[in-house]
């Protein structure tokens, strides 16, 4: 056995001894052992260095709450993890854990300079200086800063690991598995709720682990537990250790964070390493029990000094002796428990200082009885010690004689707070309870109530009765859904207690705040530091010379002197500032006010708030049925949007360009299939339907006849492009609506948008059908000889189905409609078919198109087809400030139209101006030069800068067609600048002479057409 | 004032630093005042900064409902640039970059401008466009931005997945490199500070409840929860809650206001040298001088007035973290909070006078308007003081959305932060 484990007793098993390492040395434990247990175990108190001044620090508390004892558990292969709190760190075989914050090591540490600096550091230091000379900042002052701050580091590989997400419902969810949840969770499980229980630990009993002595029910303690657990087990509910509550969001939604493998020495190969539960519960109860306080007494940081409930924590739950001749500091009763606890297993206690002029009750009593010196009216003014406490000095709380006390423990009590954390993050509203010097939850936002000691009953019958009762009243609640009206529970009269005894915990006014504070010391030189913030080294007198200069609010105190704002966030040292602050400001604390409390309740890791979310998981991946065709034929795909699409179709030892004019080539002369599924596809249907078009597009629709296509533009209320696409009526009620392949989605919300809100009244529905329709483009002179074989039932003779038209019938067997429409400049047909049928009958028109040379092609044969004939891709030609005479298309606006989005926006001034954008081509004086897209179009590209800017290029290309390079451009009164010569220049300070043309740049008068 | 140096921080270790002055002072509110400031962010501050410094105008007070500081300014990830695509936001946000360069020594306060680099991510052919077209654009405009392949993304960040086995692998970056962070607390401290010196009021804990206007129909001051304070003109800069106070005199905003969150990870030694934007799949991620990896995450869907939004916005956030830095998986999220934002059509600002006489306004910087404050606070301060706006400030009008001539910096590619 180690040398400072008890010979028996606590909750670990002492059978089971493990092996691990803390900064390379071998130690052993105990199965059950935190790593802060098995370290105290083994007589080791220095473990961690703090964050500004280095200075040694060793474990405060025994769990969620510990400020100093961070460390870096190293797995191997990226499994490392900083900044875990060591009280937090189950041990397992082989357990690597590392300090922080040190160099060359946590006993040797360079960085303890800054603590004989330290005076040069005070409070917000870095805001009075570094400004001299000014380039020094960024490269010498805050690179030096970066290095010396942080914790631990960051892991240096990819996480291998993986992380599980789900999302759960219920009827009450309790968050805190001590005595007051464990009874709240029974009570709503009896009551026929559905339950969820977590708890932070891997153990469920809170702080019943560490008081053996309790009973409940006439039970002993762990006996009730066990019942308990086993009760729950019965009645399905879900029971969750090692499983933190660290958000409450809106409608009664909360975040739990389960940790399932990292207390594991060899995690199974198929756990997830966590899981994020995301669940909506109909009512919370909240049983997060409640925080004990440090003191901020002069040097109360060394090792050695913890809080007197961790100690009893150590001793009674873990078998360890934090020390052998302890010191007690405290101003209220609980701390005597602790100390009768200690005495009780051998452990010297020297004194108990209490603050108190005269401190009351009967554990008062037993402590005198059981033989501890107890001075009333007495604080501690000092400690000695370097890396681990030797002595306390304690004298009169008014001044007086001091007494030297020699100790390798030190307990400090300052009272408690009570964990409101999620209660305040549910926008509950906190109440300042003076009796009991803290925040209690007042009145609740959502459907939850807190029990026990969140709400700052301590008791144990006490916090057993009230889970009961918010139990029993949370099932009743989730009953009546929704519920009646918000809860007042925070404010609902406690149960009664016995004996009249509101709580076994200081709060009666004789308790002595802030004596321990800087205002009691006797003035000296260089005062010793009273901490307030440990991980941060806030002292007291950093909070006091925030207040000196002139920083009032508590926000402002907090962002000042950092205090709050290190990996604990201040869950042991926010009340003290505030009391210090009111105290020092002579205010009442609620009128300080209270920061706000952030989620997370403790940090969580990114990879559990991500999931699976990773590679393909990211997003998905969409494909179209004839996305296999295209990889096995070999595509290079581009990313569009969620989309794959197969950008070209390189043969072997074609470069992209190579291969792009060789499709552009086939398309003009022979025949091209492509794959148009991603084009967004929405049924439009209804009485209404036509009434619906006329007000989301810009054109005219009720005249456009069964069997006929139109080019349909939307624009946003704006007046701006938003989205185009061909548009089919298949009857006087039915259309067929494409858009773009980014915009699909936008374009549903759109629709459904105006439909819901203004315009209720027509009757019309809107069905997404993208992936319903597999859709190949069948583009090129000889595209109507390629599918005439294929089509059964429609007449596809030039005169029988214009251009511009939809027909319902079969291709290649399968139920198709087919669209005469083209987006080449070519003769062209769209086959739509069900999606199943998709790739059976690409291969189908890609088998009969043999004939006629017909060759895929993929997106960029297809921007460089559309850009020779000067159409416009949106999103591209168009940015979202471009209105549709911009592009030249208001021919495309339905003028009789009483009204339609955007239109109202179209008549204003600047929307009729000549110097507006105008979409043109532009062609490099050089042929065989591209271009570049995005490039900036000028006058004159010597003028000085900032330099005038015309427009940019927004499409180029070398065209094959016309053996030339080629580019579409929004210039600035574009239209009349048609045979100017402008420039556009590049980053390296050449430029390109370019003309401006027609954007048409093939066939103009649309003669191909027809084939 | 004091002047802040090495050598007065020295001098007042030796008094144990029982001798700072106050920053600035708890004023009670004046009768009246010649410009009231509502809002005390750093916009407001700066505002009133520049009025008393360049306009002589010291009858200034600035009215704050919490604290100062409080709202977005206090809320943001801090990050500054200036490559903005249209001419007009080009010019503003430079103006304020070159004030940042300056801006610790105007102060007398270190503002901990760093210069570190921001660089945005391309993962698309259309990625590319857009940002080649910003830097043909900046670049013609005098602001530095230049291209990064993958390679040379990675090199200048190290922690940059550029594996082609992510879901919308790297194609590409643009880089600005005097672009790069602040400390915002430092920001509206060192400005209250020296606007203080300078005669400002700066009233905390005063929230305007009315805004009052005289037979002419002009401002006389505002209600507050501190009784009336007369003003002969009154300068709203509220941010996410500018559409209600400007309701208080009847002017109906071209504005919503949505939720934005942000959060940082755990404190670690650093580990990422500069900034990184990526729109496409939003992630927007630096590391503080503290060492906490600070990630801007995305509006909710909705707009409110709640400061709390949705875990899934931020889930989103760390999917796209994690997928482009697979290391920073492990760490953890520390804390997580939202700001109000005030969104125009544009999502360019609204800088200067309204349609009532004497009452001013400046809002609408919506996600990214912390790399502006130094530049918006010194135009807006002109435009009050001269009853004119100031050149820069001029193509922001309120009236922009009735002619239709917009500065749409939404359009090219929607960039939050
Ligand atoms: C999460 C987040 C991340 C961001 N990231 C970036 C970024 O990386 N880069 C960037 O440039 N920008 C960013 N921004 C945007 C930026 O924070 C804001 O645009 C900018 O700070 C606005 O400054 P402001 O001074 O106008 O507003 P604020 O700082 O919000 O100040 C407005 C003040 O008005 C006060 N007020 C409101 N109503 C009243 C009233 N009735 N009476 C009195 N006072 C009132 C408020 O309390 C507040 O203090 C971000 C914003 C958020 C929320």
């Amino acid at each position: 056995m180690t040398p400072f484990r008890t010979p028996a007793g606590g909750r670990i098993d002492r059978g089971k001894p493990i092996r691990f390492t803390f900064d390379g040395m071998a130690y052993t434990g105990q199965a059950g052992d935190t790593l802060a247990s098995a370290l105290l175990a083994n007589g080791v108190h220095l473990v961690g260095r703090s964050f500004k001044y280095h200075r040694p620090r060793g474990i405060v508390a025994a769990g969620a709450e510990e400020p100093n004892a961070l460390v870096t558990v190293d797995r191997g292969g990226g499994r490392e993890v900083p900044n875990l709190r060591a009280t937090q760190v189950e041990i397992y075989e082989g357990l690597t854990a590392i300090s922080q914050n040190r160099w060359p090591s946590l006993k040797r540490d360079l960085g303890a300079v800054n603590d004989l600096l330290s005076p040069l550091f005070p409070a917000g230091f870095y805001y009075k200086t570094f400004k001299w000379p000014r380039s020094f900042w960024a490269k010498v002052y805050e690179p030096a800063i970066r290095r010396s701050a942080g914790l631990g580091r960051a892991p240096k590989a990819p996480d291998p690991d993986r992380y599980a997400q789900l999302y759960a419902h219920c009827d009450v969810l309790v968050i805190g598995g001590g005595p007051t949840g464990i009874a709240a969770a029974l009570a709503a499980a009896e009551a026929g709720a559905r339950v969820i229980l977590c708890d932070e630990q891997p153990e469920f009993g809170g702080s019943l682990l560490h008081d053996p002595g309790a009973t409940i029910d006439g039970k002993a303690a762990t006996e009730w537990i066990a019942e308990s657990l086993a009760a729950l087990g019965r009645r399905d509910a879900v029971v969750l250790p090692r499983t933190t509550g660290f958000g409450y969001f809106a409608h009664n939604f909360v975040g739990l964070a389960e940790r399932i493998t990292d207390h594991l020495a060899a995690p199974g190969a198929r756990q997830p390493r966590e899981r994020l539960w995301q669940v909506r519960a109909k009512e919370v109860v909240l049983a997060a029990g409640a925080i004990e306080r440090p003191l901020a007494f002069p040097q109360n940081d060394r090792p050695g000094i913890m809080l007197a409930e961790a100690a009893r924590t150590y001793l009674n739950r873990y078998g360890v002796r934090p020390g052998t001749r302890a010191v007690v500091i405290t101003d209220g009763d609980s701390a005597y428990r602790a100390a009768l606890d200690l005495a009780a297993a051998g452990i010297a206690i020297a004194a108990i200082a209490d603050t108190r002029a005269a401190p009351p009750g009967p554990l008062v009593d037993a402590a005198r009885a059981a033989g501890i010196v107890v001075h009333p009216a007495t604080t501690i003014i000092g400690t000695e010690g370097r890396r681990r406490v030797h002595s306390a000095r304690l004298a009169p709380v008014g001044g007086g004689p001091e007494d030297h006390v020699s100790c390798d423990l030190i307990l400090m009590s300052g009272g408690w707070t009570p964990a409101v954390h999620l209660f305040s993050q549910s926008r509950g509203k906190l109440r300042y309870d003076e009796a009991l010097g803290a925040f209690v939850p007042g009145t609740s936002a959502q459907r939850e109530r807190s029990a026990g000691g969140c709400r700052g009953t301590y008791e144990l019958d006490a916090c057993i009765g009230e889970g009961h009762a918010a139990g029993r009243e949370a099932a009743a609640a989730a009953r009546r859904s929704p519920a009646v009206s918000a809860t007042v529970s925070g404010d609902a009269p406690a149960a009664p207690l016995p004996g009249g005894e509101r709580s076994s915990q200081p709060g009666d006014a004789e308790r002595g705040r802030d004596v321990a504070g800087e205002g009691a010391l006797p003035r000296r030189k260089i005062p010793k530091r009273a901490f307030v913030d440990f991980q941060n080294d806030v002292t007291v007198k950093d909070l006091a010379l925030a207040l000196r200069e002139g920083f009032r609010s508590i926000e402002h105190v907090k962002r000042y002197t950092t205090t709050g704002m290190a990996t604990d966030q201040g869950k042991t040292s926010n009340m003290t500032a505030l009391e210090f602050v009111a105290t020092s400001l002579g205010k009442a604390v609620p009128a300080v006010g209270t920061t706000t409390f952030r989620q997370p309740y403790t940090p969580v890791t990114f990879g559990v708030i991500a999931g699976a979310a990773r590679g393909d998981l990211f997003e998905p991946v969409r494909r179209t049925p004839i996305h296999s065709w295209a990889a096995e034929n070999g595509a290079v795909f581009e990313d569009v949007g969620l989309w794959k699409r197969a950008w070209y179709f390189p043969k072997a030892g074609e470069d992209m360009h190579e291969a792009v004019a060789r499709e552009c080539r086939a398309v003009r002369e022979g025949a091209g299939i492509f794959d148009a599924s991603t084009l967004g596809k929405i049924e439009v249907v209804g009485p209404d339907a036509a009434e619906f078009m006329n007000r989301l597009y810009t054109n005219a629709w009720t005249k456009l006849e069964p069997g006929r296509c139109r080019y349909g533009l939307m624009l946003t209320e704006a007046g701006f492009i938003m989205d185009d696409g061909v548009v089919g009526r298949l009857a006087p009620d039915r259309f067929h609506v494409t858009t773009t392949t980014g915009g699909a989605p936008r374009v549903l919300h759109h629709m459904e948008d105006y439909l819901q809100t203004e315009f209720p009244d027509l009757k019309v529905w809107l069905t997404s059908t993208t992936e319903q329709w597999a859709v190949i483009a069948v583009q090129g002179p000889k595209a109507r000889d390629v599918i005439v074989s294929l089509v059964d039932g429609i007449d596809i003779a030039r005169d029988a189905m214009p251009h511009m038209s939809v027909r319902l019938g079969k291709v290649a067997g399968v139920p198709a409609r087919l669209f005469r429409v083209s987006f080449t400049g070519e003769l062209g047909f769209e086959i739509n078919v069900p999606a199943r049928h998709g790739r059976a009958v690409w291969e189908a028109v890609h088998a009969a198109g043999q004939a006629h040379g017909i060759a895929p092609y993929g997106t960029e044969t297809m921007h460089v087809l559309r850009a020779e004939k000067g159409y416009i891709i949106v999103g591209q030609e168009s940015d979202g400030t471009v209105i549709p005479a911009d592009l030249g298309l208001d021919g495309m606006i339905g003028k009789t139209k009483p009204d339609f989005v955007g239109k109202r926006s179209l008549a204003r001034p600047d929307m009729q101006l000549a110097d507006r954008k105008q979409l043109v081509g532009l062609l490099a004086t050089d042929p065989k030069v591209t271009l570049e897209e995005g490039a900036q179009v000028v006058e004159d590209p010597n003028a000085p800068v900032p330099m005038r800017m015309l427009g940019h290029v927004t499409s180029s290309y070398a065209s094959a067609a016309l053996g030339r390079s080629i580019a579409l451009a929004l210039v600035s009164g574009g239209r009349a600048r048609k045979g100017m010569k402008l420039f556009v220049p590049a980053l390296d300070g050449t430029a390109q002479e370019a003309t401006v043309t027609d954007p048409v740049f093939y066939d103009p008068e649309g003669k191909r057409l027809d084939g | 004032m004091s002047r802040y140096s090495i050598f007065s921080l020295a001098r007042n270790a030796l008094s144990g630093h029982r001798n700072w002055p106050r920053q600035w002072r708890s004023p009670e509110p004046r009768r009246e005042y010649d410009v009231v400031i509502v809002g005390a962010g750093g916009h407001g501050l700066a505002t009133a900064y520049y009025l008393a410094k360049e306009h002589r105008i010291q009858s200034v007070a600035v009215l704050e409902k919490g604290w100062l500081g409080g709202g977005n300014t206090g809320r943001n990830t801090t990050i500054i640039r200036s490559n903005y695509l249209q001419d007009e936001s080009a010019a503003i946000y430079e103006h304020a970059l070159k004030l940042w360069e300056g801006l610790s020594a105007e102060l007398n306060y270190n503002v901990m401008y760093s210069p570190r680099g921001v660089m945005m991510l391309a993962h698309s052919v259309h990625d590319n466009q857009v940002l080649k077209r910003h830097i043909y654009a900046n670049r013609l405009n005098g602001i530095d931005n230049e291209w990064l392949s993958p390679e040379e993304a990675k090199r200048f960040c190290p922690p940059l997945n550029i594996g082609r086995n992510i879901r919308y692998p790297v194609t590409g970056a643009a880089l600005q490199r005097r672009g790069g962070t602040a400390r915002h607390d430092a920001v509206a401290w060192g400005y209250a500070r020296g606007a203080d010196g300078m005669g400002v009021d700066i009233i905390e804990n005063c929230e305007v409840t009315g805004l009052r206007r005289g037979a002419d129909g002009a401002v006389t001051g505002c209600d507050t929860t501190r009784g009336f304070i007369g003003a002969k003109k009154v300068a709203v800069v509220a941010a996410g809650h500018t559409s209600v106070v400007m309701a208080m005199a009847g002017v109906r905003m071209p504005i919503e206001s949505y939720p934005l969150q942000a959060l940082v990870s755990e404190p670690v030694k650093p580990v990422f040298p500069c900034v990184v934007m990526s729109n496409s799949v939003h992630a927007y991620i630096s590391q503080s001088d503290k060492g906490e990896l600070v990630i801007g995450a995305g509006t909710d869907a909705y707009v409110s007035y709640s400061q709390n939004g949705g875990l899934h916005v931020a889930e989103h956030t760390l999917d796209a973290i994690c997928e482009l830095f697979p290391e920073f998986r492990r760490m953890r999220m520390l804390r997580n909070w939202g700001g109000i934002v005030d969104v125009t059509p544009d999502r360019s600002p609204i800088i200067g006078l309204t349609p009532v006489a004497g009452l001013y306004v400046n809002c609408g910087w919506g996600t990214g308007g912390f790399k502006a404050t130094p530049g918006s606070g010194h135009v807006f301060a002109a435009t009050v003081a001269r009853g004119e706006p100031h050149p820069i400030a001029a193509p922001f009008t309120l009236d922009r959305f009735r002619t239709g001539r917009l500065i749409d910096e939404a359009a090219a590619a929607a960039v939050a932060h």
